[in-house]
């Protein structure tokens, strides 16, 4: 029976439900190869619900919202890999794995091409109006008040790409198609890339009409979006984050909206989701996006074959597939 | 002074005449540029000023779409050449000028990559719901994140450009950075294009899974989108318009979609503007823009510069820079 036969097999637990098991489906993640031990069907309490699993768990599948912190791997001295669905590694201590030897695989370049399509769509969004048109018009008001003001072109745009990784190359790709004027700042400039490089980000936003975020979250890219830095971009400036809310300050950004020191903001993440603040909404010159940059349900196809693989692989002791290396 | 101004009327009346056409509620705002070298003639300034005028009037610049009829054309004996400032001519009877031999131009390429960014960014936002996403974060639905729908990935769609002109390519070499495959229906086959060719857009249809409608209207384009080229699209089909509003057949796309027989519609031009299906104001699978495709603050330098190119050639005795081909 399916039953007994599972019972062989080695474990990977998760933590929580991770929203991909929802949206697309648990079966996609299904494997002979190992099974899925979840703490989240398990009325013991976490640290209860490791102490009893701890030795047979060799693998952990890690989704956003529930962080793999070093006292979490210190319960679990058998894990060997930690698998995310998420493109993001901030919920990792990444040198507590590192200290310990435990792999981690994330979601590599699985969602790249649509997180960027999203930036690129938030920025024409919030350079065109299109989200506030289409409000106006919902509102009856094209026929009582006539024509929506203009919005501004992108072509011809210099756009600042903040983080030029897997995510930030491919909407630097798509935005060179609009005839927009490209250039980054990176931790190092990068080999491959032929756009002009800032080495800081304050630098980059005085010479940019426009600033995509694309980096990840880590103690150095927290608040990396400043004041001064929002100041250098510009009253006629915009911005778009589709990396993580709180490499912007949050608080800071809303004051420079609230007071047109920059011109717009497009926004799929924010410090506290889904807490989103007040005053943006009253704002036309802003789009919000639930955090759903990866929510396509293809992505989510090609994430599963890509979960299922790495773990597959770990436990056929053959190479990972997107093994996460230290820059 | 008073001599100063008649001094300038009297150089005014010596500069060839330019007769403004316009709706009541049209205006524009190059007005002084176009004196220094015209001597301009608004007959709704100046109505008494009509029967002086009358037999000198060679060259008209029209105003946005304010109609050129076969009455106006006929009020013109000498009337030469028709210098309009919008993408589209179906406002300007084209069958009367090419009787009475007169020229059109039209805004050429001014508003092309405004139009086609545009259109870009109605399709990411019909297939990514970015529209639908910040009225659901606006109306506070967010923190009951899970029961959103996902959308749907651009890349690797196959894009049917309806009519491959100026507009059509600028949208065709912007989709091609985001991965989508490109096809096309025009008129005749382009033979410099890559793209493979359908002569029928039912066939074009059946091959895309987007259709975006980027032709001029004429009476041969009247529905050209009609109820089988929607059919052989297919339920998962989107149609983005930034053409006219009857290159559509709006009755049957508000059916379709009532239905879900298709997946969604990006649309900037309706049949009966300003007013727009009712039933497509509750739709999320729909995006609604009031006709602003080109509107944009750098659009209204660009038309001034073609509109000033194309009167100055005219005087000139030069080859007009985008004259309308009125076969």
């Amino acid at each position: 029976m399916a039953t007994d036969e599972s019972q062989n097999l080695p474990k990977v637990i998760v933590f929580i439900k991770p929203p991909v098991f929802t949206l697309l489906g648990e079966h996609y993640f299904h494997s002979p190869i190992f099974q899925f031990l979840k703490a989240y069907e398990s009325p013991l309490p976490l640290h209860q619900f490791l102490t009893t699993h701890a030795h047979s768990i060799q693998a952990i599948l890690s989704s956003g919202g529930a962080p793999v912190t070093a006292d979490i791997l210190d319960k679990l001295p058998s894990v060997r890999l930690v698998v995310t669905t998420s493109a993001g590694l901030n919920q990792i201590d990444l040198p507590a794995c590192r200290l310990r030897g435990v792999a981690v695989a994330n979601a590599a370049d699985v969602y790249s091409a649509d997180v960027a399509d999203l930036a690129v769509g938030l920025l024409i969004d919030v350079l065109r109006k299109i989200s506030c048109a289409d409000r106006y018009v919902r509102q009856g008001l094209w026929v009582t008040k006539g024509d929506y003001p203009l919005g501004y072109k992108l072509g011809g745009k210099r756009v600042g790409i903040v983080g030029l990784g897997s995510i930030g190359f491919e909407v630097a790709k798509r935005l060179e198609a609009f005839g927009c004027h490209i250039s980054y700042n990176s931790r190092k400039k990068k080999p491959y890339a032929s756009y002009p490089f800032y080495s800081n980000v304050h630098e980059l936003a005085a010479n940019s009409d426009a600033l995509v975020i694309c980096c990840a979250l880590t103690d150095q890219t927290r608040h990396m979006i400043n004041k001064e830095v929002l100041l250098a971009l510009g009253k006629e400036g915009v911005i778009v984050n589709i990396g993580r809310g709180a490499i912007i300050d949050e608080k800071e950004m809303v004051q420079c909206l609230v007071q047109e020191e920059i011109r717009g903001a497009g926004l799929d993440v924010f410090e506290n989701e889904p807490d989103v603040p007040q005053e943006l909404f009253a704002m036309d010159n802003v789009v919000l996006s639930p955090h759903r940059a990866v929510f396509t349900p293809e992505s989510f196809k090609d994430l599963a074959e890509l979960v299922v693989g790495n773990l597959e692989a770990f436990f056929l002791n053959k190479p990972l597939l997107s093994l996460f290396g230290d820059e | 002074m008073a001599n100063q101004s008649e001094e300038q009327n009297q150089e005014q009346q010596q500069r060839p005449i330019v007769m403004v056409h316009r709706l009541p509620t049209f205006s524009f705002s190059f007005a002084n540029r176009l004196k220094t070298h015209y001597h301009l003639f608004d007959p709704l300034d100046s109505p008494d000023l009509i029967d002086l005028h009358r037999d000198s009037v060679r060259a008209i610049f029209c105003v946005g779409p304010s109609p050129v009829t076969s009455e106006l054309i006929a009020r013109y004996p000498c009337l030469e050449i028709i210098v309009g400032s919008s993408a589209g001519v179906d406002h300007i009877d084209l069958r009367e000028c090419r009787r009475r031999g007169i020229a059109v131009t039209n805004a050429g390429n001014a508003f092309s990559e405004a139009a086609a960014e545009y259109a870009v960014g109605l399709l990411i936002d019909a297939l990514r719901r970015v529209s639908a996403g910040d009225r659901f974060v606006r109306a506070g639905l967010w923190p009951k994140a899970g029961e959103y729908p996902l959308g749907f990935k651009l890349g690797g769609k196959r894009v049917g450009i309806v009519g491959l002109g100026s507009i059509g390519s600028e949208v065709a070499n912007r989709l091609a950075a985001f991965g989508c495959s490109i096809a096309y229906n025009s008129r005749k086959k382009k033979p410099s294009v890559p793209y493979p060719y359908y002569a029928k857009v039912c066939d074009l249809a059946v091959n895309s899974d987007v259709l975006v409608v980027c032709c001029a209207l004429a009476d041969e384009t009247h529905h050209i989108i009609n109820k089988d080229v929607m059919t052989a699209l297919g339920k998962e089909g989107v149609i983005i318009n930034v053409g006219r509003g009857k290159l559509v057949d709006e009755k049957e796309l508000v059916q379709f979609l009532v239905r879900g027989e298709i997946g969604g519609a990006g649309l900037d031009v309706f049949e009966n503007e300003p007013y727009v299906p009712k039933e497509l104001f509750t739709m999320d699978n729909v995006v609604l823009s009031p006709h602003r495709a080109v509107l944009t603050q750098e659009s209204f330098e660009a038309i001034q510069e073609v509109v000033v190119a194309n009167l100055e050639a005219f005087f000139a005795n030069k080859p007009l820079v985008s004259p309308v081909q009125n076969e």
